[in-house]
């Protein structure tokens, strides 16, 4: 069942294009909800385990201006820049991580020392504005103008081809989630979240553990920093790096549901599509009207059904299960 | 000693007055969590409307300026409470990060209502008050203003706490939130309080601040992180922690953007912020033994 959904998933969407031609502003929808939940599924790798970080802004932003940069400025292929950059946020992980969980920082305090190294990677970037243009952001020099497709600087014209390389990171990012779910480092983690010193006196060593799984996280979340990057062609501190998008991650997590494998998937399709329909609802009469009622939802989601879409939706399904009567064998 | 000239000092006794104010929002912020045990994540959000609350009467409704200020504070104060009914009181007995994710909700609906409503020009009050002039150090008369009200202001919360029948009942709610209630206490009625007082010094922080800076429906996002990595630096819940670590982060953010961009002064004060953490994760100024 878990591995047949998001296989059929991914099936359909591939046959997508090849079926009907639904239009560049449709594929675009449909990769960024890709991207998007492939970050989101990122995040809940760690964050189902209590691991609540407001960080990952930091990752995604080392990914996405990691990768530009080199390519900018060093004119090294994004195939080359893409495991510097994901290496540099791993470190960046590591570097926060490993003190934190040593140090048994968890919680609120957790939360909070994740938010001030997502703000340092976002000034910094706001202040390196020689090299990365501030503000403003910065675009990858182009490799289009020779052909619609540039492999070697990981430029392609046709959103189709990004449909497929999204579609296959998504596919990716679930699959790893699902790893994470049947290992023995699932029920390590569940039992520190319960009682760190009594997991420790079993024998579970709970710095490495959820050392293992933040590295993990940290990696799959750059690596959808670079594809978001490399898709629209423009970075900026407030897009891929900051409080902004690392709060964006938490409650698109929550409103999918953080506990079901594919709860993130529904946050990013479901998120993507109010702010979406809201845009074309209203216009651009009322700015920031999306912001408003998606700040009200996630008011709502977290006080009146913190499980999520997709959690509450599969709790009520087992319940309604449950509650049928079973033939009594003869 | 070209390291020791006098603008230096004068970005030392300009970083003192701004810890002034960062410590009356740190103090806010604190005592929230030193009685409720919930962040407020849009605790700047409150300040920037009651930055807005100033504007409005000011200079559209034609209020005088003292007067704006006491209806800025009434409003926000007010504003604390609703926030705590509305908000805080259904998670209370949920998932600690839940109440911390539940305010970054409300930030989020804030921010976009302030822009649905004001826009996003920026605004100010027009007044500029003229600065002291010591040789030749300038030291703006709006922030020695707001430095001295926050000082005031955080002598007249410590009085009420030490001093008075209800800020007792508030303390000691704090201690023990299981015994307090078997002396006849009531959490509900002093959380409501905490937070109404809590959300007062919110406005009293956007009246000293509307003085020196202009308002925008973004602004908290540069207030907000600092404010919590004070409150946490200083322990959470610990008033005088908090206090001394307003100063340290102003002197960081100061003296860091005179030497080098404003930005790497910010940058200074958050890997101060974590390394702090890892050596003292109770904070810098927790109590030891504990």
């Amino acid at each position: 069942m878990d591995l047949l959904a998001p296989l059929a998933i991914a099936a359909l969407v591939a046959l997508l294009p090849v079926v009907t031609p639904i239009g560049d502003y449709h594929l675009h929808l449909v990769i960024l909800m890709l991207i998007w939940g492939f970050v989101y599924t990122a995040w809940s790798v760690m964050g189902r385990f209590g691991l609540v970080s407001l960080g990952h802004g930091a990752f995604m932003g080392i990914g996405a201006y990691g990768v530009t940069l080199l390519w900018n400025q060093l004119g090294l292929s994004p195939w080359i820049g893409a495991p510097i950059a994901i290496a540099a946020a791993a470190l960046f992980a590591l570097v926060i991580g490993w003190p934190c969980f040593r140090f048994r920082i968890t919680g609120h305090y957790f939360a909070l020392v994740t938010l001030a190294a997502t703000e340092i990677v976002r000034l910094v970037i706001v202040a390196l504005r020689d090299l990365t243009g501030g503000s403003l952001g910065m675009t990858p020099k182009t490799a289009l103008a020779e052909g619609p497709v540039a492999i070697a600087a990981l430029q392609f014209a046709a959103k189709e081809v990004w449909l497929y390389i999204a579609l296959l990171a998504w596919l990716a990012g679930v699959l790893v989630w699902r790893a994470v779910d049947r290992s023995m480092l699932r029920y390590a983690l569940e039992a520190a979240g319960q009682d760190e010193d009594a997991a420790a006196s079993i024998g579970v060593d709970v710095t490495r553990a959820k050392l293992t799984v933040t590295l993990l996280s940290a990696v799959l979340t750059a690596t959808g920093g670079i594809l978001y990057a490399q898709y629209q062609l423009y970075v900026a501190p407030e897009t891929v790096s900051g409080i902004a998008i690392s709060l964006q991650i938490v409650f698109a997590v929550i409103a999918g549901g953080m506990f079901v494998q594919l709860g993130p998937t529904v946050g990013a399709v479901f998120t993507l599509a109010l702010t979406e329909s809201l845009r074309v609802a209203i216009g651009h009469t009322i700015p920031s009207l999306d912001g408003l009622v998606y700040g009200l939802l996630l008011v709502l989601f977290i006080v009146y059904m913190p499980k999520g879409i997709l959690g509450q939706a599969l709790a009520l399904a087992g319940r309604r299960r449950a509650a049928r009567p079973r033939p009594v064998p003869a | 000693m070209a390291l020791f000239d006098v603008f230096l000092l004068e970005a030392i006794l300009n970083g003192l007055l701004f810890g002034g104010v960062l410590a009356l929002l740190a103090l806010g912020l604190n005592l929230i969590f030193g009685v409720i045990d919930v962040v407020w994540i849009c605790y700047a959000e409150l300040v920037m409307l009651g930055m807005y609350a100033v504007y409005f009467l000011y200079t559209v409704h034609g209020l005088p300026l003292p007067l704006a200020f006491a209806v800025a504070i009434l409003l926000v104060a007010g504003l604390g409470a609703l926030l705590h009914l509305l908000v805080i009181r259904p998670v209370l007995a949920s998932e600690p990060i839940n109440q911390l994710l539940v305010t970054g909700g409300v930030l989020f609906f804030l921010q976009a209502a302030a822009t649905v409503a004001f826009g996003i020009d920026f605004r100010n009050l027009g007044l500029s008050l003229p600065s002291l002039v010591l040789g030749e150090i300038f030291l703006p008369w709006s922030r020695i203003l707001a430095a001295g009200t926050a000082l005031l202001a955080m002598l007249g919360v410590w009085l009420f706490l030490r001093r008075s029948f209800l800020g007792t009942a508030i303390r000691a709610i704090a201690q023990d939130r299981q015994i307090m209630p078997l002396m006849g206490a009531d959490p509900g009625r002093l959380y409501l309080l905490t937070s109404a007082i809590g959300g007062g010094l919110a406005g009293l922080g956007a009246c000293l601040l509307v003085l020196q800076y202009d308002v925008h429906p973004a602004i908290g996002l540069s207030f907000g992180p600092i404010t919590f990595m004070i409150c946490v630096m200083g322990g959470l819940g610990n008033l005088v922690g908090g206090f001394l670590a307003a100063f340290v982060f102003a002197q960081f953010i100061s003296v860091g953007g005179f030497f080098f961009h404003i930005e790497w002064g910010y940058v200074m004060a958050f890997v101060f912020f974590v390394a702090v953490m890892f050596m003292k994760p109770q904070g810098l100024f927790a109590a030891s033994g504990r």
